[in-house]
């Protein structure tokens, strides 16, 4: 029992330092799309992914070290982030677009249309 | 190994973090577009989160974590009523 208490330390801590890089890794990814990319949309598309990745994996490093409530708590703010954070994008997407903000390159708006009526 | 994870991994992360706050709040300022600077602050506001988190375990202050629920709340109200306010010119 006890050696099954230190192999689960053992793995608790490797997932740890394995999840909290992995998800500094990604938010520094979101920012440097952030930078680099050349239109609203695309960098968007960049920050939201990698941000909403980075995240939840950082908060979920955290909650494997923590004890039972503040891990609950914290995959609580996790799951909330995951449902937040795609739901702000579309917003913000949606208002850039109605507002008049075209994309860097040209395309016909209404292919989705053209595809619907075959 | 756990000291390691608990101060070192922890407090450096939190800077890291903090570094690119900074950066994102660049692109806030010389964003040439409204919703430009709106993203960027929708994603601090997703950063801020992350560093309240970290820094509630490395201090354990527990109740920290209440904080970061708010603050996410927080955020996500914020850019949807910037949002809002961008593609309506008011807020009903």
């Amino acid at each position: 029992m006890e050696v099954l208490l230190l192999i689960w330390e053992y793995i608790r801590n490797i997932l740890t330092i394995i999840l909290g890089v992995g998800g500094l890794f990604f938010l520094a990814v979101g920012v440097v799309g952030l930078y680099r990319l050349p239109d609203v949309y695309t960098r968007l598309h960049a920050t939201t992914k990698c941000d909403t990745m980075g995240a939840g994996l950082v908060l979920l490093a955290v909650a494997f070290q923590s004890a039972l409530p503040e891990a609950v708590k914290l995959i609580i703010i996790a799951g909330f982030i995951w449902v937040t954070n795609p739901t702000a994008a579309h917003v913000i997407a949606k208002a850039a677009w109605v507002t008049g903000f075209p994309p860097v390159k040209k395309f016909d708006h209404n292919y989705l249309k053209g595809e619907s009526k075959k | 190994m756990d000291y390691f994870i608990e101060n070192t991994l922890t407090s450096y992360s939190a800077v890291i973090v903090m570094a690119l706050v900074f950066l994102c709040l660049g692109r806030a300022i010389i964003g040439p577009s409204a919703p430009d600077r709106v993203v960027a602050i929708n994603i601090i506001g997703t950063k801020t989160v992350v560093i309240i988190a970290l820094i509630s375990f490395y201090y354990s202050y527990h109740y920290y974590l209440d904080i970061a629920m708010v603050y996410a709340l927080m955020a996500f109200i914020a850019t949807i009523g910037v949002a809002k306010y961008m593609e309506k010119g008011a807020l009903e």
